[in-house]
């Protein structure tokens, strides 16, 4: 047996190929298994469907048909986010992935990153595929005058986005076993409070001051002001928009930083509470 | 001068259980109590004990995964506490029914992928997988999914990752748990080569078969209940306990068995016929083992023939029943 000297890389490179090692299986998953693409894609389009059909029954706003496609679109990154991200670093212990990413000369971001990267892939795939849809079946018309705009919030409700479900992964790891319940929790009052199918501003229309605050309240969450931003951009001129959008833009930048510095502090004070606990090496907990 | 790869002080590690609400109170568990204990470089080192007796908790901290509640441990001469990432570049580790990769991914593809997390170059790292996979008989299987290998060839494949990023240290914690016997003989004789190959590389095995870790570590410690009762090389071991040498002859029958009565150096005799297949045993229990050849040349001088010899001595299992009082598998049970 002959291993070969190799140059050793920078603590930069080391970690890049860490993000992309763990990025890799959820990119490759994509393509290998593709009755994925059934599941991920048709089926929740069915939810989309019904509410398009409503708002089509209402006779509502055409545009309504659009806000719709978006925030069923988003729901593939919700969703990943809160079962492929918050829950996963609890399954990489029980399956026994997190003691060997752990011993590893690494930063545990790095692994965490590769889950971000590699969950952002195969989530736009639905995203794609919804939108696809969205546009053949139900016709739905999309401009974008300001395509910078929309780029710079959709890259920053991802970073923010991910950078939440990073700080998740460590505190489901915290709370124990039941915590990946949380996931469930979070999964119809967000797709409410967050507009994933008519506007934010929604609320205020509705319920005056109190909606107000909703859904300023949901707004801690990225994807609510995410998807607001990108209706915006799609659907310009339209009145239905939450905040202006260079301050959502810039909310998000906050959000995307606070979320990032918060993981990577949960998730060193995971690690060395597990260290003192013993709640890395135990399973069940 | 020889180096320790492991050098631990006087190291305690306490578990507080979680209390059940009505039901009882929060228990302190000293997993490891007061452990001293050093692995030269180069070293293949078992330790050998029962379920809960210590040993992963012991791996766990010189992995840097968990902390000690006291004492000191060193690993290849970096401090467990304060140097993590110097030994995570320097160590790696193999579980028995190690369940980790991704079962939607090939062997190789899983392999490669923690081969990542230590910067290897992919061109490297897909050759070392190769050479490695050919060495544990796994090349047949490089292309399949891991969900569908069977745990002796799992077994082999987490071997793969585990050497493949060619630690100077590596703990393997019980390897051959549940594998089948030509499978653990591979495992074993690959751990022997590797070694072989390389004298600066240290092993620090843990294991429940005495037999492996007879055949296999250079030096072995007992540990139970967190404390480690001995550890030498299992021939010093083995000449802890003051056990009969028991010498057992098959020959062919006779009626007359004078000329083994009386052997000097021969504590114990008796005899017994096998009429059925014309067969004479013989037991003796020898004060003196240099007494064999006499017993062995009294044999034709009765007018028979040797058909076996069986030498009984001391085993690692005779050792640990004798310091802990019980065998392991009574443990188990």
């Amino acid at each position: 047996m002959k291993f070969e000297e190799f140059k050793k890389p920078t603590w930069f490179q080391m970690n890049l190929r860490a993000v992309w090692g763990r990025a890799y299986p959820r990119i490759i998953g994509v393509n290998r298994e593709l009755s994925w693409v059934f599941f991920e894609t048709v089926l929740p389009l069915l939810g989309v469907a019904a509410f398009v059909y409503i708002y089509k029954a209402l006779e509502a706003p055409p545009q309504y048909i659009g806000y719709v496609i978006i925030g069923g679109a988003m729901t593939a990154y919700w969703m990943n986010v809160l079962w492929s991200m918050a829950a996963q670093m609890y399954w990489e212990k029980e399956i026994g992935n997190l003691e060997l990413y752990l011993i590893a000369p690494i930063s545990r971001m790095s692994v965490l990153g590769g889950m971000a990267l590699g969950g952002m892939f195969s989530s736009s795939v639905r995203a794609i595929s919804t939108i696809v849809v969205g546009i053949v079946i139900f016709g739905i018309s999309l401009s974008l005058p300001d395509p910078l705009m929309f780029a710079g919030i959709f890259i920053f409700t991802m970073i923010a986005l991910y950078g939440m479900g990073m700080m998740f992964a460590s505190l489901y790891m915290l709370w124990g076993r039941e915590a990946w319940h949380m996931s469930s929790l979070f999964t119809e009052p967000i797709y409410l409070v967050s507009g994933f199918y008519f506007p934010v501003k929604g609320f205020t229309t509705m319920l005056g001051n109190p909606g107000t605050w909703i859904a300023a309240g949901a707004s801690i969450i990225p994807i609510t002001l995410g998807l607001d931003g990108m209706r915006q951009c799609l659907y310009p001129g339209n009145t239905d928009g939450f905040l202006p959008l260079w301050l959502e833009l810039a909310i998000l930048m906050v959000l995307s930083v606070v979320f990032l510095f918060l993981a990577k502090y949960s998730l060193a004070y995971m690690e060395n509470l597990g260290k003192r606990e013993g709640r890395l090496t135990m399973r069940w907990q | 001068m020889a180096r320790y790869a492991v050098e631990v002080k006087n190291l305690n590690r306490t578990f507080t259980t979680k209390a059940v609400r009505g039901k009882s109170k929060k228990e302190i568990v000293k997993a490891l109590n007061d452990v001293n204990l050093t692995i030269n470089e180069g070293e293949l080192f078992g330790l050998l004990g029962p379920n809960g007796a210590g040993k992963t908790t012991l791996i766990k901290i010189l992995c840097t995964l968990l902390l000690p509640s006291s004492g000191e441990a060193r690993v290849l001469g970096h401090d467990v506490h304060k140097d993590t990432n110097a030994i995570r570049q320097k160590i790696n580790m193999v579980s028995g029914g190690e369940t980790s990769g991704y079962g939607l991914l090939t062997v190789r593809e899983n392999i490669w992928l923690f081969s990542q997390l230590y910067g290897i170059p992919s061109k490297e790292a897909n050759r070392r997988i190769d050479m490695l996979m050919k060495e544990l008989k796994l090349e047949h299987k490089k292309n399949s999914k891991v969900r569908t290998l069977s745990t002796g060839l799992r077994q082999k494949a987490n071997m793969v990752r585990g050497f493949m990023t060619d630690p100077a240290l590596i703990f393997l914690d019980e390897p051959t748990l549940g594998l089948d016997v030509n499978a653990s003989r591979l495992i074993r004789d690959f751990i022997k080569n590797w070694i072989r190959e390389k004298p600066s590389r240290t092993v620090l095995l843990t294991t429940h078969y005495m037999v492996e870790a007879d055949e296999l570590c250079d030096r072995v410690a007992i540990i139970n209940d967190g404390r480690v009762l001995a550890c030498d090389t299992p021939d010093n071991l083995k000449k802890l306990i003051h056990q009969d040498s028991v010498l057992k002859l098959e020959i062919r029958q006779v009626d007359n068995v004078t000329a083994f009565e009386n052997i000097a150096g021969v504590r114990n005799f008796t005899h017994s016929n096998d009429m059925a297949s014309g067969i004479t045993r013989l037991k003796f229990i020898l004060d003196d083992e240099a007494i064999v050849a006499d017993i062995v040349a009294a044999v034709p001088k009765s007018g028979s023939k040797i058909l076996s010899v069986q030498k009984t001595e001391p085993t690692l299992e005779d050792v640990f029943v004798a310091l802990v009082g019980r065998g392991l598998t009574n443990h188990e049970v």
